[in-house]
């Protein structure tokens, strides 16, 4: 499972290093939004800075769901998705592979959508071991679900708009968990954030696991 | 002589429509089987059934040893298949395609040098995505990457398509090298000239069945003996004799 873990996530990665959808649709994309919801809230900084930690995680999950859709368009083109069916991996490898193909990607994104808070948006950073964590579990949670709902949309002719309806209802305890963590982390009040990364812990480990558990089904039903 | 496939009154569905109606086939152990008929006949489906894509109805299906019935995604790693798609990732060199597929079947990375040079795809072309080769290059990477898995089964569907002369010489001389080898080879095409020349078995489909079978000395004509001429999914399910 592992080595075919391996297998996918070099080759995804490999192919969006070469494409660079990441790097020239997707962090513009992030970015985008962190401005538009600038030009929305005002100039007042203060108030930027207090509805930072929401904006980071939405500009994230609107984001994750185009590196999903990616991550699913890949395998469409020119029977791909039959090829890495008959390809003899196993299917939990598959899931691994690609979920961490776009854990690699969010994490990138996370850093320049994190920058821009600070920036734009006057955030301080007060508790960067509390950002990281709850970072890095929001996005293996972000993407075990990605992987999960995308397998059921990927094979329907109406995916790419199907996906953010599945998809980003299902993240609301990452939105949730997310915010309150990073508003822990910023107004310095550490301790308040270890329940919401408890939360984000058992979102990841529960999805985690169901991916495991289904990918191979869902990827032979849709 | 082992039977690489035994399929006796095998039924496919897809959308409810009897692609397959009652296929029965046995194809030996290192035997080149060329399947013919009419478009909509069932031979992609076939080679779907063989590979594990298409799930069996009722009926019986054992290929490699592997129930179809019971395990159809067990079969997979056994077997390459040629499709109509290409299965490559275009922004993937075609070496690295090839080194996927080996990746994938568990080989060594070593065997895709000799794959692309097989097909004549060396230099600068080795080192381009596959999004920017020609179709007729394409389809030569997917025959590399299909002659580095060294399956035991190769399912071609129209394998000539795309090809000019030249590629079409290397892919008989692959198949011909394969099957001396031992592999066992099923072939659907259109280009009767080319693939009975391949051929130690010819059987003819129509309707979702196999309708002829004959040697390749003596090859049926389509819609010949039996051959209703209808499309598979022309039959209704109640005309299905294998389908409860």
């Amino acid at each position: 499972m592992w080595r075919d873990a391996w297998t996918v996530a070099a080759k995804d990665l490999r192919i969006e290093l070469r494409s660079r959808v990441g790097v020239n649709q997707v962090v513009p994309f992030a970015v985008l939004v962190l401005l538009l919801f600038a030009f929305a809230l005002g100039p007042d900084r203060k108030a930027l800075a207090s509805a930072a930690a929401g904006l980071f995680w939405l500009a994230v999950l609107f984001s994750a769901v185009l590196a999903v859709q990616r991550s699913f368009a890949i395998e469409s083109a020119d029977g791909a998705r039959d090829g890495l069916r008959l390809s003899g991996l196993d299917p939990a490898g598959i899931f691994l592979g690609k979920a961490a193909a776009v854990v690699v990607q969010l994490a990138a994104l996370e850093v320049v959508v994190g920058a821009g808070v600070v920036v734009l948006y006057g955030a301080h950073m007060s508790g960067v071991g509390l950002v990281l964590g709850a970072s890095a579990l929001g996005t293996v949670g972000i993407a075990a679900a990605g992987m999960a709902y995308g397998a059921i949309a990927s094979g329907l002719r109406v995916s790419e708009t199907l996906l953010p309806l599945l998809l980003l209802p299902v993240v609301v305890p990452v939105l949730l968990a997310g915010t309150k963590t990073w508003d822990a982390a910023l107004t310095g009040h550490l301790a308040n954030g270890m329940p919401w990364l408890r939360l984000l812990a058992l979102f990841a480990i529960v999805y985690s696991a169901l991916g495991l558990l289904a990918f191979g089904p869902l990827l032979e039903a849709s | 002589m082992a039977l690489a496939a035994h399929l006796s009154a095998a039924v496919a569905l897809a959308d409810q429509f009897p692609v397959l109606a009652g296929v029965d086939l046995d194809v030996a152990e290192g035997e080149v089987v060329v399947v013919q008929g009419s478009n909509g006949a069932g031979k992609t489906s076939l080679l779907r059934l063989c590979c594990g894509l298409l799930p069996l109805t009722s009926g019986e299906a054992e290929v490699l040893g592997v129930d179809l019935g019971r395990d159809r995604v067990g079969v997979r790693r056994k077997v390459a298949l040629l499709g109509h798609a290409s299965f490559l990732y275009d922004d993937l060199t075609a070496a690295e395609n090839v080194a996927f597929a080996l990746r994938c079947a568990r080989l060594a990375r070593s065997g895709t040098a000799g794959a692309l040079e097989a097909f004549e795809l060396t230099g600068r072309v080795q080192r381009t995505p596959v999004g920017r080769l020609s179709a007729g290059q394409r389809r030569r990477v997917a025959l590399a990457s299909l002659v580095a898995r060294a399956a035991p089964l190769w399912l071609l569907d129209e394998p000539h398509a795309g090809l000019d002369a030249h590629a079409r010489d290397l892919l008989d001389s692959a198949v011909r090298n394969a099957a001396a080898a031992g592999t066992t080879v099923i072939l659907a095409s259109h280009d009767a000239e080319r693939s009975l020349a391949l051929a130690d078995r010819v059987v003819t489909m129509a309707g979702g069945c196999v309708v002829a079978s004959g040697s390749s000395a003596a090859p049926r004509a389509l819609d010949a003996n039996g051959t209703d001429g209808r499309m598979a999914g022309e039959r209704t399910l109640a005309e299905v004799p294998h389908v409860a």
